[in-house]
């Protein structure tokens, strides 16, 4: 724990930096997510309390089953991929951050 | 036993009954898993190139190892055999397996990876610097890994009883569990993690191809479906479908009615309730209890299974394990559009499946589809089925190869390295690998021989549902929740986890105990619990899908007891937060480990 080449009081160490770190990952994340779980969870019951509707025909497939079977890959995808390139830029900026920050502190 | 085997070998090919293509097909399938397992065996001599693979895999053939590990007996033949035998509700299956993998990388992949250790034990002991926890993390790899084992060896069972036609069901087992336990035990991960990159890839040809041709022959995919008539058909519709010169195809007796097949709440989540004389109206809750349920375990099942998680750390940094990630749910999407489809032209093409139980029923409609070719275009038929069953060959093959390594590894790497023998030479541990993969190799085989009666696909939603209780809230709250003790952590995972593994225990039970087989007798003592079933059928709701509850219930456990315990909290969890979740490029683990390491040496 004595080790002297690092001193933990550098922005980097501070609780200032580790909270928005967290803050900013988790938003991120919860904001993906919802979009995931407002489908997923939202189309048993649209099947529970619009039955009709999703059984209608589209193409032989019933429009629940097109949902399910096959459109609901590419808008997985398509969270996914959103979700790389901001977290990957979120990181890009927090090491800017973490630079910064360390300019500032002594 | 093995001469037995050969006898029935013997047997069977001396009657005709072995298709030639079908059994090269295979036959080079397995051949060439196992030539290359032997020969990158060579070239990985250090333990932590068994462990592992020096981590140094790149991204596109580590995704595609991921998914060829993640495909397994139950992606292959079980959805098909789901969607054929219950229709609409079996197509949650393929697609959670698929979208898990989101949930995966949204919360977990990049902390973990960041964090760096070998496997989650390995997480749980660093996380709270706790080794007694990495003992408890260390059982759950075992529990989950059996579970998941148990429908590959139906698959592997299956599958010979459908090329050797004859062979009983326990010798296809005891064949494909000896020839992949010895495969890894002289081969490592490093051999494993080109297998099943490899085998991605015949997978993927293998479901892709015949489907094509069995479209272009049969009608598409929609006009299939549309065979089948939804409460919202008018009846002209229905005659338009019927094209002239097709006759209407007759369903059996045993074969769910068109409506409840294609819509939603059919034969799958409705079989409690009608068991218990519900009408349709009242069971119609309970069945979208059990979607919920069965949704939670699939997509939290998939971010705790083990050995899924033990690839990411083959990845050089940790943006690679989130491209990894991307990759495989594109690779697995693409490959979970096709199984269904298997299911619904099995429905209207061979029917006669749906009088049959066990390794000659619904789950082998992938194998038989493509033989129908036959009829029409002679050869290109055995060659198709030749094809699938190489498919299904790589498909349990691969994954019970990485779950091998998974639990032989927390066998060898932890319970006999860090627990028994803490001092033992790196040959010794090597050597243990080896005793340790026959070993587990040994109970899959046994296990895997009394589950015939079972679905496929039903038995991996367990062993998902376990894994959803136990290392998911694990991993979850321990990355993103700083007050989580080492206490609270064990005791949700311990409770969510086992009461999850009891209930699955019980449902099989009972379910077996309903067989006509051998397996009726051997478990003819709980066939009690089946008229509990009947008179409470919202519980066996529960007990069938676990994961709505024990999920909650993990979670809200580890919170009461941390906060109950909330002294023991790490002393130094700033710096593991900051590991786990700040920018590789700062350099903090470099620190952490420097930090960690200086007062023990």
């Amino acid at each position: 724990m004595s080790d002297p080449t690092h001193d933990h009081t550098d922005f980097i160490h501070s609780e200032e930096f580790l909270h928005g770190l967290m803050r900013r990952q988790l938003k991120l994340s919860i904001a993906c997510a919802t979009a995931f779980i407002v489908l997923l969870f939202g189309l048993p019951l649209m099947n529970y309390l619009a039955p009709e509707l999703m059984a209608r025909r589209v193409g032989g497939f019933t429009l629940t089953w097109l949902i399910l079977g096959v459109l609901f890959f590419p808008y997985v995808w398509v969270i996914a991929r959103l979700f790389i390139t901001r977290s990957i830029a979120l990181e890009n900026a927090e090491v800017q951050v973490a630079a910064e920050g360390n300019k500032r502190k002594p | 036993m093995n001469l037995t085997a050969l006898q029935f070998l013997a047997a069977a090919s001396s009657s005709k009954g072995i298709d030639p293509w079908i059994l090269a097909f295979s036959a080079i399938t397995v051949v060439v898993t196992i030539w290359m397992g032997f020969r990158s065996a060579k070239s990985s001599k250090s333990a932590s190139d068994f462990f592992v693979a020096g981590r140094s895999v790149s991204v596109g053939w580590n995704a595609s190892a991921i998914s060829g590990e993640y495909l397994s007996a139950a992606s292959f033949m079980g959805i098909a055999g789901m969607v054929m035998l219950s229709g609409y509700d079996a197509l949650w299956y393929p697609v959670c397996y698929a979208c898990g993998y989101l949930f995966l990388l949204l919360f977990i992949a990049g902390p973990l990876r960041r964090f760096g250790a070998y496997t989650i034990p390995d997480f749980a002991e660093g996380r709270y610097d706790s080794p007694v926890f990495r003992k408890i993390a260390v059982c759950f790899v075992l529990f989950i890994g059996f579970f998941y084992t148990m429908p590959q060896m139906k698959g592997a069972g299956v599958t010979l009883a459908y090329i050797f036609p004859g062979l009983p069901y326990w010798v296809g087992v005891l064949v494909v569990g000896a020839v992949i336990t010895l495969n890894v035990a002289l081969g490592g991960m490093k051999g494993i993690t080109l297998v099943q990159a490899v085998q991605y890839w015949i997978k993927m040809f293998a479901i892709s191809v015949p489907i094509f041709v069995l479209l272009s022959v049969y009608g598409g995919y929609g006009k299939n479906l549309s065979l089948n008539k939804s409460i919202s058909d008018s009846p002209p519709a229905i005659v338009q479908t019927v094209e002239p010169g097709q006759t209407e195809r007759v369903l059996p007796a045993k074969a769910p009615k068109d409506e409840d097949w294609i819509a939603p709440f059919g034969p799958l989540t409705t079989k409690a309730a009608k068991a218990a004389g519900l009408t349709p109206e009242e069971s119609k809750p309970y069945s979208l209890l059990y979607t919920f349920s069965l949704i939670v375990a699939l997509v939290c099942g998939t971010a705790g299974l083990p050995h899924i998680l033990v690839r990411f750390y083959t990845n050089p940094d940790g943006i690679a394990a989130k491209k990894t990630t991307m990759w495989v749910m594109i690779l697995i999407g693409v490959f979970y559009v096709f199984p269904p489809v298997f299911g619904v032209l099995g429905r209207n093409l061979l029917p006669e499946l749906y009088e049959a139980t066990g390794s000659k029923g619904p789950d082998k409609v992938v194998l038989e589809l493509p033989i129908l070719i036959r009829e029409k275009y002679g050869i290109l038929g055995s060659i198709l089925s030749g094809i699938t069953c190489a498919g299904a060959f790589a498909a349990f093959m691969s994954t019970f190869s990485g779950l091998l390594v998974s639990m032989t590894s927390a066998l060898a790497h932890d319970v006999y390295g860090r627990m028994i023998r803490p001092q033992s030479s790196p040959e010794e541990r090597m050597k243990m690998f080896k005793w340790c993969a026959v070993l587990v190799g040994s109970v899959s085989v046994l296990l895997g021989a009394m589950v015939e009666p079972l679905e496929i696909n039903f038995m991996v939603g367990q062993a998902f549902a376990i894994a959803a209780a136990s290392y998911f809230p694990l991993l979850f709250m321990s990355v993103w929740w700083r007050g989580m003790t080492m206490k609270g952590a064990a005791t949700g995972m311990l409770t969510g986890g086992l009461c999850a593994l009891f209930s699955a225990a019980l449902v099989n039970a009972s379910t077996l105990a309903l067989d006509k087989g051998p397996m009726g007798k051997l478990f003819a003592g709980f066939s009690g619990i089946n008229d509990f079933w009947v008179a409470h059928p919202l519980l066996r709701i529960l007990a069938e899908q676990p994961a709505i509850w024990s999920v909650p219930l993990s979670i809200g456990l580890m919170i009461v007891v941390s906060n109950a315990t909330r002294k023991t909290i790490p002393v130094d969890v700033r710096m593991k937060m900051l590991v786990l979740h700040a920018p590789e490029a700062l350099g903090l683990k470099q620190e952490y480990i420097q930090e960690h390491q200086g007062p023990a040496h």
